[in-house]
């Protein structure tokens, strides 16, 4: 099974678009880093059709060092959530299996 | 930031490349991530996470309107990892607003 790298999104974008190598790796490169910027300033991120990146925080809870078996409260954090929108999912349930 | 603001951010970035450059651009990497993990390839981007397909096995669910059971079919959901840069930036912006 592959798995899609920036490299490969670049190459798209020289082949498709005949941007150069440069500005394909550049764009592939700030598409991400503008998503990444837009979420550390706690701002969602909605791209219609392929799904919205969503920012959840939680409170501190319980929790436990696996090793000790030690009681360790996991602190209060802010994480990052994907729902996918509509069109990815369902192009993904057509998805058979391998 | 919906779409078109991400694209106007990039286009203000990228001033040598056209408008429709930059919107062609983005149509053309979700389409790309769209289209691997429908064909079940995981999508792996440094820093910013990962997407993975997660199994989900057939059940037996229910028209909430009319509340008939109906068998669903086993299916495939797409899974966001975020990736432990992304993770610690988004952490942060909490610690710093308390701060």
């Amino acid at each position: 099974m592959g798995s899609l790298t920036k490299a490969d999104m670049a190459e798209r974008l020289y082949e498709d678009l005949g941007l150069n190598k440069r500005e394909a790796k550049e764009m592939v490169e700030a598409f991400f880093d503008e998503i990444r910027m837009s979420l550390a300033e706690n701002e969602q991120v909605k791209l219609s059709g392929f799904g919205n990146f969503d920012l959840r925080d939680k409170r501190e809870r319980p929790g436990r060092n696996p090793k000790t078996g030690e009681e360790v409260p996991i602190s209060a954090r802010r994480v990052v959530t994907f729902r996918p929108g509509q069109k990815l999912k369902e192009r993904v349930e057509a998805y058979e299996g391998d | 930031m919906t779409k078109s603001e991400l694209i106007e951010r990039l286009i203000d970035q990228n001033e040598q490349l056209s408008i429709k450059d930059v919107e062609l651009a983005v149509k053309t990497m979700l389409d790309h991530m769209t289209e691997s993990l429908s064909q079940g390839d995981r999508i792996e981007i440094r820093g910013f996470g990962s997407f993975s397909l997660h199994f989900r096995e057939p059940r037996v669910g229910r028209n909430p309107k009319t509340g008939d059971s109906v068998s669903l079919d086993a299916k495939y959901v797409p899974h966001f990892k975020p990736g432990k840069e992304l993770r610690e930036q988004v952490n942060d912006s909490l610690k710093n607003e308390r701060s």
